[in-house]
C-alpha cells in the first residue's frame, strides 16, 4: 500500500523500536526509499533518541552516590540498634 | 547504564532480608541513576531531588519484605520514587503542579522538516554545550511526556516496566513516547545544525 508523509510520521517512534508490524514496516520502507523528506526526519529522530541515551547528558551531581550511600548506612545502623 | 539482573536482586533481597544488611548498597546502586533522575524530573530542583532520593531508598529499605517479584526490582524502587515525588509535591502548595494534567489531545507534534543535518555523531557530546541543549530540550517537555523519555529512552526500560513505573497502560506509553520523541525532534532540529559534522565541498573546507 502507498502510504503519505503524515502516515509515515505517525509511526516514527514505533519504527524507530521496532514495534510496527512485517506489513506497516514494508510500506513505510518504501516510502523512504524514495522520500528524502521523512528519510531526515526518521534519521533526525532516530539520532535524538541515541544522543539523549548517552551517559555524558545526564551526569549524577558530585559527590550524590557518597551522600546517599552514608545515608543508608545511618539507617542501617539505627536500624540494628 | 547498568542492565537489571533479576538473579541479581532476588539473592540480595534474600541476603539483606536474612541479616546482611549491608548488601542493601549493592542492591540499590544500579538503581541511584533512575531514582535521582525521576525525581528530579517531578520536582525540578537538585536539592529537593537528591532529599527526596534519600528518602525513596530508605523507604525502599523499610519495605524491602514486601516486594513480590512480580515486576522487576527498579520498575518497583521507580514507583516508589514517584510516589515520593508526587507526595512532596502536593504538600508544595505554592508550586504549580507543571502541565500535570496536560491535555493529551492538544498540541502539534508533527516533526521539524530539516535538510541541514541528519545525524550528529556521539563524539560532539564531548562539547558540554550539546549536553546542555539536549537536557534543556527534556526539561522543556510537560511532565506526562518527560517522565517517559526518561525511563523510555535514558533509563532505557522497556515499554511494560515504564507502564509499571509510572501506573499507566503501555498503549499510553506508546502514545505519549511518539509525542515526545516528535517533541523533542522538534525542538532540537533547529538547535542541534551547528554540531553536525561539515560536509566536504569539492573545494576543500570552506574558510
Amino acid at each position: 500500500m502507498r502510504i503519505d508523509c503524515k502516515h509515515v510520521w505517525e509511526h516514527i517512534s514505533a519504527y524507530i523500536d521496532g514495534e510496527v508490524d512485517a506489513q506497516l514496516r514494508a510500506d513505510i520502507d518504501r516510502h523512504l526509499e524514495t522520500c528524502e523528506i521523512c528519510s531526515a526526519v526518521l534519521d533526525s529522530t532516530r539520532n535524538v533518541v541515541i544522543l539523549i541515551a548517552d551517559d555524558r547528558v545526564f551526569e549524577l551531581p558530585a559527590g550524590f552516590s557518597e551522600r546517599l550511600h552514608a545515608h543508608i548506612d545511618k539507617e542501617l545502623e539505627e536500624s540494628s540498634g | 547504564m547498568t542492565l537489571p539482573d533479576p538473579e541479581f536482586d532476588a539473592e540480595c533481597i534474600r541476603r539483606i532480608l536474612a541479616g546482611e544488611k549491608h548488601l542493601f548498597h549493592d542492591l540499590i546502586r544500579p538503581c541511584e541513576h533512575s531514582i535521582y533522575f525521576l525525581l528530579l524530573s517531578l520536582l525540578k530542583n537538585e536539592t529537593d531531588a537528591e532529599d527526596a532520593a534519600q528518602e525513596t531508598v530508605i523507604k525502599v529499605y523499610q519495605n524491602l519484605d514486601k516486594f513480590r517479584g512480580d515486576s522487576q526490582f527498579r520498575t518497583w524502587v521507580l514507583s516508589i520514587a514517584r510516589n515520593e515525588g508526587l507526595g512532596r509535591l502536593r504538600k508544595i502548595a505554592s508550586r504549580r503542579e507543571d502541565s500535570f494534567d496536560a491535555d493529551e489531545q492538544s498540541g502539534d507534534y508533527t516533526p521539524a522538516i530539516l535538510t541541514s543535518w541528519r545525524e550528529i555523531p556521539t563524539e560532539a557530546l564531548e562539547q558540554k554545550e550539546l549536553g546542555v541543549i539536549l537536557r534543556r530540550a527534556i526539561e522543556g517537555l510537560p511532565e506526562i511526556y518527560r517522565n517517559i523519555v526518561l525511563l523510555r529512552d535514558i533509563e532505557e526500560m522497556d515499554i511494560r516496566q515504564t507502564a509499571a513505573a509510572l501506573g499507566i497502560s503501555e498503549a499510553a506509553v506508546k502514545v505519549r513516547l511518539h509525542r515526545a520523541r516528535a517533541l523533542l525532534q522538534r525542538t532540537l532540529a533547529p538547535q542541534l545544525k551547528g554540531f553536525a559534522p561539515r560536509r566536504k565541498s569539492w573545494f576543500g573546507e570552506r574558510a
